[in-house]
């Protein structure tokens, strides 16, 4: 973050530890999902699943959305981001969605998955690939990052897709992630930890100082190159009632290439077995 | 193949004409006349089918060059029958026919297929224009039983229509009629009419006074399990639609296509009548069932809206035109996509195929008449005739007149224009041809009639296109193909980004486009909006469909002040 910049091999293997629990977690939750569990009862298990294995604070509390929800249809409040009682059915899609802070340490992932088959989520998922090669590729060459929105939502209307980052608080297809120093006590206020939101509070002050942001979106203030230090991507991308998305932290040093900080991921792994396969 | 003609004889010694064609070993197709024809009525089906079967029409007894027995005990149902079964076990002893029959032939037929002397003899039947006596009986006494407002229209259409066959139950004056030429002078208004040889006209009439009005007593229904497909032409004079088709809880394995057409159908549309005919023989015979047959069975308990029609797209690779076709797509059409970009038509048919069923890509350049011929010949081939032809490829030109060049004229009018005459003429002409009816739709504009200083060559191609569609639709009535205008207004696709502005620099043009991109995403009303309102234009067959606000308000100041809509004409939406 802007008043450390986390790119420290010692702060990465933190930082990779957390994101691999996370995506653990979601992943081993996915798997618990049956018919009729509703959005609440996914998130309360991811949650209890941090909690058991040492998360103390959250940047933001479990997320679950299914079905529709997962592509944001009429999302017109924020607080319809929160879980709902919807139940999740035979073929339909659903996104965790989580940020654990252990340590001071934190990550923010995102897991899109169905439950049964559905040849549209089939579809958006195998595309999804695109989209993280296409966006460390552009941060390495040094693109503005409102350029790389607009890639982005260049390869969107190509496949035929609804850029759904856009429906984030403030449009974000990404932001940075740092170390959680607040004093504040642990508290959470509309699903956000009051200690990470400090931090970021306190960095989008600083870096408006610079006409930076550490929020990525599609106006003029994210027009450069990406500030080094880690940001949290979330390419969020739908097709009818289908939503599907990552969120994964992408490394940029100090004047060095980009990279994402872990390839054994569940969706990366997914893509290797269908390339192996095909 | 082989042209013969035979006498065999009837039940009760009466002498049948029956004439033969097509290869022997094929499937036998046997065709029955009605009233007042002879077996030419046939001759236009007879030369198509008997590319491929072994096809049979003879002359019903009382016309052509069969027997004319006198009285009308003679010309009784059962005695018909007979007569069918004689030609059947004369022309095809081992293995069941196909029928394909019309007017008073169906009656007979029907008769045939659900009573018991032919059961196990008749592997599919096509029916045209005439109902099942016993079915039409019903028919009567249900609308009769429950007259609600809907069953005493139709007993009015079809009373309205049969006054005739009282007519005929009079003594001498039918005969007198026909002698006189009166009745020729009534039937020469009917569509594919011809006069028949008066012998034959008045023979016949004994058809009417042997079998009309004679099971008074609530007779037993007559079912078939036999594979039956109905062509009810629209415009039939004298068999109502609705006579001919609610039949389904007698005869469980039915199609029934609807067809622009007048009760002449064999006469005027034999390429239609083959076509429809074959494939339910085809089908009948164990082989795949083709779309349209498909969709005439109408099965299945939640059909989607477009459910087996098929719909074609130029211009399919982004924006309205591909918005449409997976709107399409999802409601449950087969969609060829087609691009001047064959990658994006790709992606298209494969999106549409994760909504609805496998759909087909093509590029296509839409100004090219020789690839676009190409195209159609490759259509009809792998997928059939289609049912909805969409053409949508266009590109934009903004910027003055005087700006822009020859060269830009040229490219604007190829694509807008030509795209359009060769996607209605090529495409469109598989419509007309193919005789069961569909849409044509064209993408114009609201700027076809809001005038701007802006926009004068798109404008002036969206205007012919407009108008091109209003004249075709009057043409194309009589074939029951429906031309629809679609004026879209500000809608929110690449076509802001593509627009090329004349009289700028490359960078003043990239401002303009971003300046355009920036008002449409404003406005934000989204090509799958626009796909929706074109999907229900569609099925409200419009003849000019305005699809935003902007659209329809300009369409109606169009008309109640032009002289307003001239000065905001003045103004450059595109200002430098």
């Amino acid at each position: 973050m802007a008043s450390k910049a986390l790119t420290e091999p010692d702060d990465l293997a933190k930082v990779r530890e957390v994101q691999q629990l996370a995506y653990t977690a979601a992943e081993s939750v996915a798997q618990t999902l049956e018919p009729g569990v509703t959005e609440k009862q996914a998130a309360q298990r991811i949650r209890d699943y941090l909690l058991d294995r040492g998360v103390q604070d959250w940047f933001h509390t479990p997320f679950a959305w299914f079905g529709d929800r997962t592509a944001f249809r009429n999302f017109w409040t924020p607080l319809k981001f929160f879980p709902t009682h919807r139940r999740l059915e035979e073929g339909v899609p659903f996104i965790l969605d989580c940020a654990p802070v252990r340590d001071g340490y934190m990550a923010d992932i995102g897991y899109a998955g169905c439950l049964g088959t559905n040849p549209i989520y089939d579809q958006l998922i195998a595309d999804l690939a695109e989209y993280r090669e296409l966006i460390v590729t552009r941060v390495r060459e040094g693109a503005p990052l409102l350029q790389i929105y607009r890639d982005v939502d260049a390869l969107i209307a190509r496949h035929g897709y609804d850029n759904r980052h856009r429906v984030y608080p403030g449009r974000v297809i990404a932001h940075q992630v740092g170390t959680v120093q607040s004093r504040l006590p642990k508290f959470i206020v509309a699903g956000f930890g009051v200690r990470a939101l400090r931090t970021l509070v306190g960095d989008l002050i600083v870096e408006r100082m610079h006409h930076r942001s550490p929020l990525w979106a599609d106006g003029e203030i994210s027009n450069h190159p990406a500030t080094p230090g880690l940001w949290a991507v979330e390419p969020h991308i739908a097709f009818r009632g289908v939503g599907v998305k990552f969120e994964e932290i992408l490394v940029v040093p100090p004047g060095g290439d980009a990279y994402w900080l872990d390839d054994d991921l569940p969706h990366v792994r997914r893509w290797q077995q269908a390339a192996a396969a095909s | 193949m082989t042209a013969a003609t035979m006498d065999i004889t009837a039940t009760d010694g009466v002498t049948l004409r029956v004439h033969e064609s097509g290869p022997s070993d094929a499937p036998t197709v046997i065709c029955v006349h009605g009233y007042p024809d002879d077996h030419t009525v046939w001759d236009g089906v007879v030369a198509e089918l008997a590319l491929r079967y072994h096809v049979v029409s003879y002359d019903v007894r009382g016309a052509g060059e069969s027997g004319k027995p006198r009285g009308r005990q003679a010309y009784r149902l059962d005695q018909l029958v007979r007569d069918l079964a004689a030609v059947i076990d004369s022309v095809s002893p081992d293995r069941a026919v196909h029928l394909l029959a019309h007017d008073w032939g169906s009656v007979q037929a029907w008769h045939a297929v659900t009573g018991r002397r032919l059961r196990g003899r008749i592997a599919s039947y096509t029916s045209i224009s005439g109902p099942c006596l016993n079915h039409a009986d019903y028919w009567f006494r249900a609308r009769l039983r429950r007259p609600t407002p809907r069953a005493l229209r139709e007993l009015v259409t079809q009373v309205r229509s049969s006054w005739y066959i009282g007519f005929f139950q009079l003594p001498l004056l039918p005969e007198l009629a026909w002698r006189t030429g009166l009745t020729q002078w009534v039937l020469a208004r009917m569509e594919g009419s011809r006069s028949p040889a008066v012998a034959d006209a008045v023979h016949g009439v004994q058809l009417y006074r042997a079998n009309m009005f004679l099971q008074r007593a609530a007779p037993q229904p007559r079912t078939t399990e036999v594979p039956v497909q109905v062509l009810a032409p629209q415009r039939d004079q004298t068999v109502s639609t609705s006579l001919q088709t609610d039949i389904r809880r007698w005869v469980p394995n039915l199609a029934v296509r609807e067809l622009p057409a007048g009760h002449w159908l064999p006469r005027t549309h034999p390429q239609t009548v083959a076509r429809c005919a074959s494939e339910l023989i085809e089908h009948a015979e164990g082989g795949p069932e083709a779309r349209s047959l498909h969709r005439a069975r109408r099965i299945g308990p939640h059909r989607k809206r477009f459910e087996d029609h098929l719909v074609v797209i130029t211009g399919a690779g982004s924006g309205i035109g591909r918005a449409t076709a997976l709107e399409f797509a999802e409601n449950g059409a087969e969609v060829i996509a087609t691009d001047v970009n064959q990658q994006a038509a790709e992606r298209t048919a494969q999106l549409a195929s994760t909504l609805g069923p496998r759909a087909s890509a093509y590029p296509l350049d839409v100004s090219d008449r020789g690839a676009m011929e190409k195209f159609a010949v490759v259509l009809r081939e792998n997928h059939g005739v289609p049912d909805i032809v969409i053409n949508n490829a266009g590109i934009g030109v903004a910027g003055p007149f005087f700006d822009t060049t020859v060269a830009d004229w040229e490219r604007v009018i190829d694509v807008n224009l030509w795209g359009v005459i060769h996607g209605c003429q090529v495409l469109g002409g598989l419509l007309v041809d193919g005789g069961a009816g569909g849409t044509i739709v064209n993408i114009a504009s609201a700027a076809a009639y809001l005038p701007t200083r802006s926009l004068p060559a798109y404008a002036t191609t969206k205007a012919a296109v407009l108008a091109l569609s209003q004249c075709l639709r009057a043409e194309l009535v009589p074939a029951g193909v429906g031309v629809v205008a679609i004026c879209p207004g500000f809608v929110l696709t690449n076509i802001t980004n593509t627009t090329r502005f004349v009289g700028r620099d490359a960078e003043r043009e990239q401002a303009a486009r971003q300046r355009a991109t920036a008002l449409y995403r404003r406005r934000n009303f989204t090509a799958r909006q626009a796909a929706r309102e074109i999907l229900r234009a569609v099925e409200r067959n419009a003849p000019v469909a305005p699809i935003t606000v902007e659209a329809k308000v300009g369409l109606l100041a169009s008309r109640l002040t032009p002289a307003l809509l001239r000065k905001l004409a003045r103004s450059d939406i595109n200002p430098r």
